[in-house]
């Protein structure tokens, strides 16, 4: 993980970690965290528990996102610090909705300028961010909104399985990863296990991501906790819950990243300071039937 | 409120469930008269039958066991936009006379005193969905004549129709509170008083909304939620309180 941000993170460049809910790469945050970057563009359809962490460490200088809070709980509150301009930096915003940010992802993805919605009439959103536009159709005259591409220098999607080449499989919720990583100049994927090449070959519709868009794998178990990965290990609602009176308090949010990022070196130390986390967050077996891929 | 929510839903439509107690809402729907209540998530489950309340919407257990898991460009495009959603769930922090949500902020956008999460997917569904229904507790603050801002939009924004600005679906047509069901007037689009919970009073629903509330001639009588209803609501779906706090 360390060489994977240091070679294809740099300071400045439009980051997506994605992954709704689901497989998103906590590790890699963590990393970045650690590595000291600045001026990042954070892009994410929800900033999350990971985006607050970075807002809070320093890293963005600008946020793009559709949805900025705690699924279930509430606020994420050094983003709301930071935007309600009670903390220092302040942080720039460029908001869409979940529609317009995936449709931005689909747009950069197929090397289009913009991508057509019908959506916003009668919202405020416009206003609040003239990049979102509109058109008139050419074969019905109606007008239809527009959101521009967004193409980022670095997508980061963590996934249960990939091959050496980089050819990554996903199950459950997989959110708009396919389309932020083919909108990116450069891929890291993030996985629970590395598989043989001929474990991908025996499911290929699986594969959500392939190995020519990949600029590099990291094998890093647990590295979506708190967040999860279906098959592995469950969600830490209780760490979500738990975010609140962390992330409400700035110098508790600044003790927590002390003590589980800035002084562990990778995800194994993480682990290590959390003994029982595996034990109560392993995933029980749901095992899918399989298909004859025969002809 | 959770209970009253889900008598509004009918066995088999096809539902976009929100984050909060539109969640319980459609659960305990589902645990109750409408069995085959499709649950349609943002996330991309599609047909799920969660085992466990999911704290959110993307939660492992609207995976397992559901019909399809796809792409959330597929949720938007394939379903939303393309008009399959029967029923959209919405709260928000204000919600207006003319039933327009603001999730987005508290004051003025530029310089917020509250930053509240945003749209997420609510835009759209409002937008889209054939009928939506709100969710929200009545009180002054949170029914203003006008919201603050337009995150998802209502029945009319400013002079003009929805159907005048080309959305697809009939808009929020009922607004359910802890008091009272309020219901979109086809005429004006405003929302009115319909329905009052046991013990309530017309005058109290005023005073926890921002604008003079009309009524409509004869006032209907909520029934409460059955013994079945709140035992399924504390017992099984929401035991730790995560939405039934307050």
């Amino acid at each position: 993980m360390r060489e994977a941000v240091s070679r294809f993170v740099h300071d400045g460049d439009t980051v997506v970690i994605e992954g709704f809910t689901h497989l998103i790469c906590f590790a890699a945050g963590h990393e970045i965290i650690r590595q000291r970057r600045r001026d990042l563009t954070l892009a994410r359809l929800t900033p999350d528990l990971i985006y607050d962490q970075m807002i809070a460490a320093g890293c963005a200088r600008k946020l793009v996102f559709s949805w900025a809070g705690n699924p279930g709980v509430g606020s994420l509150h050094a983003f709301r610090r930071a935007v309600e301009g009670k903390s220092r930096g302040g942080l720039e915003i460029e908001e869409y909705s979940h529609f317009g940010m995936v449709a931005r992802f689909s747009a950069g993805a197929a090397r289009l300028p913009f991508w057509p919605l019908r959506n916003y009439m009668g919202t405020d959103l416009p206003t609040a961010n003239p990049r979102i536009r509109s058109v008139t159709c050419p074969y019905t005259g109606e007008a239809l909104a527009t959101v521009p591409a967004l193409n980022p220098g670095v997508t980061i999607v963590h996934a249960q399985r990939a091959d050496p080449g980089g050819n990554t499989q996903m199950w459950g919720l997989v959110g708009v990863q396919k389309e932020a990583a083919f909108a990116s100049e450069r891929v890291i994927v993030v996985v629970e296990e590395l598989v043989d090449e001929q474990v991908i070959r025996s499911d290929p519709n699986r594969t959500v991501i392939p190995g020519v868009i990949v600029s590099g794998v990291v094998i890093e178990p647990w590295g979506a906790h708190p967040s999860y990965a279906q098959g592995y290990y469950d969600r830490d609602n209780d760490f979500y819950v738990a975010w609140e009176s962390i992330s409400r308090d700035p110098d508790k949010l600044a003790r927590y990243l002390d003590e589980f990022v800035y002084d562990v070196s990778d995800r194994a130390g993480y682990m290590e300071k959390q003994p029982q986390l595996a034990a109560r967050l392993k995933a029980k077996q749901r095992l899918s039937r399989g298909v004859n891929y025969g002809f | 409120m959770a209970a009253v929510a889900a008598r509004e839903l009918r066995d088999g439509e096809v539902v976009f469930v929100g984050i909060g107690l539109p969640n319980l809402a459609c659960n305990l729907a589902r645990a109750t008269h409408a069995p085959n209540l499709v649950l349609i998530y943002e996330s991309g489950a599609v047909g799920a039958v969660p085992e466990r309340l999911p704290l959110s919407i993307g939660d492992p257990a609207l995976v397992t066991g559901s019909l399809m898991v796809c792409g959330m460009a597929d949720v938007f495009q394939l379903f939303l936009q393309n008009g399959r959603i029967e029923v959209g769930f919405l709260g928000g922090a204000q919600v207006d006379r003319y039933g327009n949500i603001n999730t987005t902020v508290i004051g003025p956008y530029e310089r917020p005193a509250v930053r509240l999460p945003g749209a997420g997917g609510a835009a759209e569904i409002a937008v889209h969905a054939q009928r939506t229904l709100i969710v929200a507790k009545l009180n002054p603050r949170a029914f203003p004549a006008r919201v603050d801002f337009v995150t998802s939009p209502g029945q009319r924004c400013g002079e003009r129709s929805r159907r005048g600005l080309g959305m697809p679906g009939a808009g929020p047509v009922k607004v359910i509170t802890d008091k009272a069901i309020l219901e979109a007037d086809p005429a004006t689009g405003e929302m009115v008083l319909a329905a009052l919970y046991p013990g309530v009073t017309a005058d109290e629903v005023q005073q926890g909304v921002g604008w003079p509330l009309a009524r409509r001639p004869r006032l209907a009588a909520v029934a409460p939620p059955t013994e079945a209803d709140l035992r399924l609501l504390r017992e099984v779906l929401d035991p730790q309180k995560h939405y039934l706090k307050g």
